[in-house]
């Protein structure tokens, strides 16, 4: 019903019907070197009750887009333009008090290093009791109480003693299951997951990953969930956002974009991933290069200085055009439909496996 | 915690007991015979040899440092009469006991060090902490820059001239001069103000600086970002989370300026003809006056084990990864 969840032909509906929706969002950082154009013309909607992958290398804007939705940009060295649409309130131009509010309260944020994520001085009960405290004025007492009761549902064993632990003295997997119990403790309807298992061993991820599908259909949360594996998507998405240099160059939903991927891009993150069961024989293909400066991006597709595909398009348009990404299923590619499919079966597809 | 304070204490003992000996026969090696020095000119060989005596520097030097050192723990006996525990020998210079002097000079050096330590910590935290809330404004470059002035001043320097706006120009002021605190405690204000203030100066513009920049270090820690996620107040933040974790830097420098202040402050006192521990030092060792020497050094020693001690205390309560289980 929207953008990213069309069914055939359907056209992307105003964002207003999503829970939601991002439009045209364009961050900037001033820094001594220049101007940083982090996110540059980013569009996209997330529902609630479902979940929104974001794909990407480092540096391609995942983080700074999440951190812009919850406002945490510092406006002295930041710029934002565009809109950022949440249950039909504009965030972009909200107060830093309007945004207090909504923070930790209607959308939370899981980050990617436990460790260096919870304070080091505070109790893990006090710091997910907290934002509980803060947003509905509960009780030091009904906030410990209901912060036991979220320790609980993650999984902490004994979370009445563990409650007045401090975060060293959890392991990795635990500190990532109380960030989430601090995430959660006011039912969220938007949980915003930067990373949230990277810094986690395969078991470990395995149970965060369950865990968070598990609390998302009981609470009915909307998630957006940041990663650069792939496999970690296919397993907790229903529609996907592929990312590079600050825009969107791929969506659709996931079994669209990882069965038949239509951006080169999209094409070097697959081919580049090992998998179980894949020809051992078959050599992965790293994406040659490294991603563009964001401060003096190139011009055109900021693709082509490292795209195998140029010469297919022809002209100078990679270098001169810059691509535009289609409402709904689609790649920013001036590649058309039918040598994208071409392509990738005849040339990507092998690699894969 | 008992079994801590207990190493850490019998530690300093040890450290105390290496440092006396260290000075003890550093002095030593001065090729110079001390008997003869506090003879003066002019001296018979029967004069020197009864000085010899009775500083009891005819004993062998192990001798001579064993009864130091056993004098501070038990007291000691003297021609001048007993001089008890903690005794740190007789000055050759004056006759005194050392302790006594140490006695006389320490609540000037306790005065101006308290009274510094309020000033400094109350304007350097709270223009650091300022300067760092409102980070790259006017306001933050005017404490900055300010800082960056004042800090490169020296109390030699700032002092006569505040002296000579204060003192002897406008005559709002009576030169610094120290009176007991218990005697009149309004001349112990006035007297000490234009002291408290040059010290003060300096130290504040270092503090402001530390202050500021670990602070603004702090506030770029992913956890207090996550505070912020949260929803919680700036405000909040700023003095829960991000203050939090500046007190480990902040409480370390404290440590080690009070220490040295405890221990003399050398330059301000000069500079306000003021006579505490500091000048006391100077001038032990300027007059090669051994027991006084050694009494300055082991007091000084004294506070910054001591205080080191506090400080790592203090680490504890900040930052529970430092408690011992």
């Amino acid at each position: 019903m929207t953008t990213l969840t069309k069914t055939e032909g359907e056209r992307a509906p105003s964002g207003s019907e999503a829970f939601l929706s991002v439009r045209d969002l364009r961050v900037r950082f001033s820094t001594e070197d220049g101007i940083v154009k982090a996110v540059d013309g980013l569009s996209f909607d997330v529902e609630r009750g479902k979940t929104l992958g974001i794909v990407g290398e480092s540096g391609s804007g995942k983080s700074v887009t999440n951190l812009t939705v919850l406002g945490l940009h510092n406006p002295q060295t930041s710029t934002v333009e565009g809109e950022i649409v949440l249950d039909g309130k504009e965030l972009v131009t909200a107060t830093e008090k309007e945004m207090e509010k909504l923070r930790g309260n209607k959308v939370a944020m899981i980050f990617q290093d436990p460790l260096t994520a919870l304070s080091p001085y505070y109790t893990v009960g006090r710091q997910i009791a907290e934002p509980f405290m803060k947003h509905t004025g509960a009780s030091k007492k009904e906030a410990k109480a209901r912060a036991i009761e979220m320790l609980d549902k993650v999984g902490i064993p004994q979370p009445a003693m563990r409650f007045n632990d401090y975060p060293h003295q959890f392991s990795g997997g635990m500190r990532q299951r109380a960030m989430i119990a601090m995430a959660l403790i006011c039912d969220p309807d938007l949980l915003i997951a930067d990373e949230p298992t990277t810094a986690l061993d395969v078991t470990v991820q395995a149970q965060i990953l369950d865990l968070l599908k598990d609390l998302q259909q009981e609470f009915g949360s909307a998630i957006i969930f940041i990663t650069h594996d792939l496999g970690v998507i296919s397993k907790m998405a229903d529609d996907l956002l592929v990312m590079y240099s600050g825009r969107a160059v791929e969506r659709g939903t996931v079994r669209e974009v990882l069965r038949a991927p239509q951006h080169p891009y999209t094409w070097g993150l697959l081919s580049s991933m090992p998998r179980l069961g894949g020809d051992t024989a078959q050599a992965l293909t790293p994406i040659p290069g490294t991603p563009p400066s964001l401060l003096n991006p190139p011009t055109g597709c900021p693709f082509h200085p490292r795209c195998g595909f140029t010469s297919e398009v022809g002209g100078t348009r990679c270098t001169d055009e810059r691509p535009q990404l289609p409402d709904g299923r689609g790649a920013a590619c001036h590649l058309d439909g039918e040598q994208k499919q071409t392509l990738f079966i005849e040339q990507i597809k092998p690699r894969l496996g | 915690m008992l079994q801590f304070l207990i190493r850490r204490l019998s530690g300093a003992v040890v450290i105390m007991f290496l440092i006396g000996a260290f000075t003890f026969f550093l002095f030593y090696s001065i090729p110079q015979d001390f008997a003869e020095l506090a003879c003066g000119k002019n001296c018979s060989p029967e004069n020197i040899a009864v000085i010899r005596e009775n500083l009891g520097l005819d004993k062998p030097i192990t001798t001579q440092f064993w009864e130091f050192m056993t004098g501070i723990v038990t007291g000691r006996d003297f021609p001048q009469g007993h001089c008890s525990a903690p005794c740190l020998g007789v000055s050759f210079d004056s006759d005194q006991f050392v302790w006594d002097s140490i006695k006389d000079r320490f609540p000037l050096t306790l005065s101006l060090t308290v009274g510094g330590l309020v000033i400094f910590l109350l304007f350097g935290l709270g223009t650091g902490l300022l300067a760092a809330w409102k980070r790259g404004t006017v306001v933050d470059k005017l404490v900055s820059g300010s800082s960056m002035v004042l800090s490169s001043f020296q109390i030699y320097f700032l002092g006569p001239i505040v002296l000579s706006i204060l003192v002897y120009n406008t005559g709002w002021l009576d030169f610094p001069k120290y009176v007991d605190f218990t005697e009149n405690p309004a001349k112990w204000f006035m007297g000490m103000l234009i002291p408290w203030a040059v010290m003060a100066t300096i130290f504040t513009a270092q503090y402001t600086r530390m202050a500021r920049s670990t602070m603004i270090e702090q506030l770029q820690e992913e956890h207090v970002r996550t505070a912020r996620a949260k929803g919680m107040r700036q405000a909040y933040v700023f003095f829960r989370y991000a203050w939090r974790g500046s007190l480990i830097p902040i409480v370390t420098i404290i440590g080690m300026d009070l220490s040295a202040l405890l221990s003399g402050a050398v330059v301000t006192e000069f500079t306000f003809d003021l006579a505490g521990i500091g000048r006391l030092a100077v001038d032990g060792s300027l007059s090669k006056d051994l027991p006084l020497t050694m009494g300055v050094m082991l007091f000084g020693a004294f506070f910054i084990l001591i205080l080191n001690i506090i400080v790592d205390l203090a680490y504890a309560y900040i930052d529970p990864r430092v408690r011992l289980a």
